[in-house]
């Protein structure tokens, strides 16, 4: 089966086809129709058979649009808002107003850099507890005034370094989920690239949470999970099928509203078409919400997440085990403890 | 000194511990100590102040008034969603830390009573893969603080996880999102919620229910932190200062509000709960 740059390869020779067959003259039209369709048919024939840890590598293709280019295009006059107001202002983690189709919105976003440069400015959208902090700020900002909040979910995990520790940043990653739990106003995430653990999670809690065709959403990257589970560096692509992350997936599961079709090949290789389909479902969910009274809508979060869990009854026999004390104690062996 | 020369002394081999039923070894000073020993110093090393696991009975015992513990836990299990398999099945996982603990999951919750005062309290055992949280520990986390607000008492929870269950992939992250939407209408209903952080508290759990306690208290020794040493030097490769995620990083940090003894746990609870006495 052929690989995405073999197929990039052979995008590539095409335009060069074009190009001769403008300058020289000669008529390879036909030629060129037929690579054309060819490409077409091996595009589809790779994504139909695309495995889970192929998936992942998509969903952090630097070349997908970022949150910040999705926000351009498909919202008006992005007024970008920043700071904590205790220690700085993250640039892993936007916040601001913006305008879709007329009404105002509140954006929490995060965002990723594509160059060296860009990157440690972004830290590769990896937010600190001043990030998680500012969208608290934000989305509060927006339940004051009746603004629904948009998220847009994209990053490898919360950035995890010494500095993110001394702040604190699993309790701004409690006090983020916390503020979206009770945060009266309609809000909607969307997971456009990785959706990373508690650092995606943070600024996930939603009344709908949408997920781009290739965008994955996952406790753990694949290679943590090979790291931990299987103790083994070469074994993420079975970890990535078996943590079920992908949007497909996650949506069988019943833990994602719906899934936003990317055009062949991924989101940047038609970003017109993307935009399109994304800002299309983002118009079509805000205005269902926006119909719910607040009440019911809190109410209606409230038991989406109360209800979220598998687990089975435990069967007479096994209960009146457990009822009896029989834990031994002290020194039995331990496992060891995951890390996310 | 003449009067040791070719003296004979008995050899005694300390790496072996003469018999395991009554003796350990400990990790920390090396010493040779008696089990019954530690046992009733509440698992403190008698000799140089080392803290070993609790389990989730001798956390209670610990905490609670005498014969004073209902268990109120759901009767339920891991489910196998993903139907994951790594190195074991995760089912195999359950089984066999299901044998060594003796419970169902990695977390107790129940009804009860410390110095007189009803609380529902919550107590995690990191045998149990890691006090690893899934859709169970979630669940009857979330139980307990339901029990809470329908005794109208404080609700208490003993954390040592190393964060969310793998295994479970999203649907244990967002335990992370369904014990916080409660945890608010705790709140909503003014009733406290204590959290105490052993080792190690870390994670999903530390990034959720455990940091949004309206009083936080560590023990003594507890790891807190949200990512594993592992992850942060496998992602950044940054040097880590030597009291990393302590309790006393945390502690000097603002994470917590006190570090506390576990002898002293007890005595703690009890004078703080004294000043929610009118209210819950």
């Amino acid at each position: 089966m052929s690989d995405e740059r073999t197929l990039d390869l052979l995008e590539a020779k095409i335009e060069e086809l074009k190009q001769l067959n403008v300058m020289d003259g000669i008529d390879l039209s036909s030629e060129i129709a037929k690579l054309e369709k060819k490409l077409v048919e091996l595009r589809r024939e790779l994504y139909a058979n695309l495995s889970d840890w192929e998936r992942v590598k998509i969903a952090r293709n630097p070349k997908r649009p970022y949150a910040l280019d999705y926000i351009q295009t498909i919202f008006t006059g992005f007024y970008e808002l920043h700071g904590d107001r205790m220690i700085g202002d993250d640039r892993a983690l936007l916040t601001g107003l913006a305008q879709l189709n007329g009404q105002t919105v509140v954006i929490v976003a995060q965002q990723k850099g594509r160059s060296t440069e860009e990157n440690k400015e972004r830290f590769f959208g990896m937010a600190r507890p001043q990030g998680y902090r500012k969208g608290v700020r934000a989305m509060k900002l927006a339940e004051r005034f009746g603004f629904p909040v948009i998220t847009f979910i994209d990053t490898p995990g919360a950035y995890p370094g010494v500095e993110s520790e001394e702040a604190n940043i699993g309790g701004a990653i409690a006090e983020s989920l916390l503020t979206m739990s009770q945060l009266r106003t309609p809000i909607l995430s969307v997971v456009i690239g990785e959706g990373g653990s508690g650092g995606a999670l943070a600024i996930g809690v939603a009344d709908r949470v949408l997920m781009l065709e290739n965008a994955v959403y996952s406790v753990i990257t694949p290679e943590g999970a090979a790291a931990i589970l299987w103790k083994e560096k070469d074994k993420t692509k079975e970890a990535a099928a078996a943590l079920n992350l992908t949007a497909e997936h996650l949506s069988e599961l019943g833990l994602i509203d719906t899934v936003i079709p990317e055009p062949l090949g991924g989101a940047h290789k038609d970003f017109d078409q993307t935009v399109e389909a994304l800002k299309a479902s983002l118009v079509g969910f805000l205005n269902e919400l926006r119909k719910i009274k607040l009440d019911k809508l809190l109410d209606a979060r409230f038991k989406r997440y109360r209800s979220i869990g598998s687990y089975r009854e435990l069967g007479v026999s096994e209960q009146e085990a457990y009822s009896e004390e029989t834990a031994p104690s002290g020194d039995a062996p331990v496992e060891e403890a995951p890390d996310e | 000194m003449s009067i040791f020369k070719d003296k004979q002394y008995l050899r005694v081999n300390v790496d072996k511990v003469p018999d395991e039923s009554l003796w350990m070894k400990c990790k920390a000073c090396g010493e040779l100590i008696f089990k019954r020993r530690v046992r009733e110093n509440n698992n403190i090393c008698p000799n140089c102040g080392e803290y070993f696991f609790l389990t989730v009975e001798e956390r209670i015992e610990m905490l609670v008034d005498e014969d004073n513990f209902d268990n109120i836990s759901k009767s339920i299990e891991a489910d196998d969603p993903l139907e994951f398999v790594d190195r074991k099945s995760y089912q195999e996982r359950v089984e066999q830390a299901q044998g060594v603990t003796g419970l169902p999951d990695a977390i107790v919750v129940g009804r009860t009573k410390i110095n007189e005062v009803a609380v529902i309290l919550g107590v995690m055992d990191f045998r149990f893969i890691g006090g690893s949280m899934g859709s169970v520990m979630g669940e009857q986390i979330c139980h307990g603080m339901e029990t809470a607000i329908a005794d109208k008492c404080p609700f208490i929870l003993v954390s040592s996880s190393g964060g969310a269950r793998l295994q479970e992939g999203l649907f244990s992250l967002l335990q992370m999102a369904k014990t916080t939407a409660v945890r608010a209408k705790l709140a909503d209903v003014g009733l406290p919620f204590i959290s105490i952080m052993t080792y190690p508290t870390s994670g999903g759990v530390q990034a959720s229910i455990a940091s949004l306690g309206d009083i936080i208290i560590a023990e003594r020794g507890a790891m807190i932190g949200f990512a594993g040493r592992r992850v942060i030097q496998h992602t950044i490769a940054q040097e880590l200062p030597s009291n990393y995620q302590t309790d006393t990083f945390a502690f000097e940090h603002g994470a917590i509000d006190r570090v506390v003894k576990r002898d002293h746990m007890r005595e703690e609870l009890s004078t703080l709960l004294s000043f929610f006495a009118e209210v819950a």
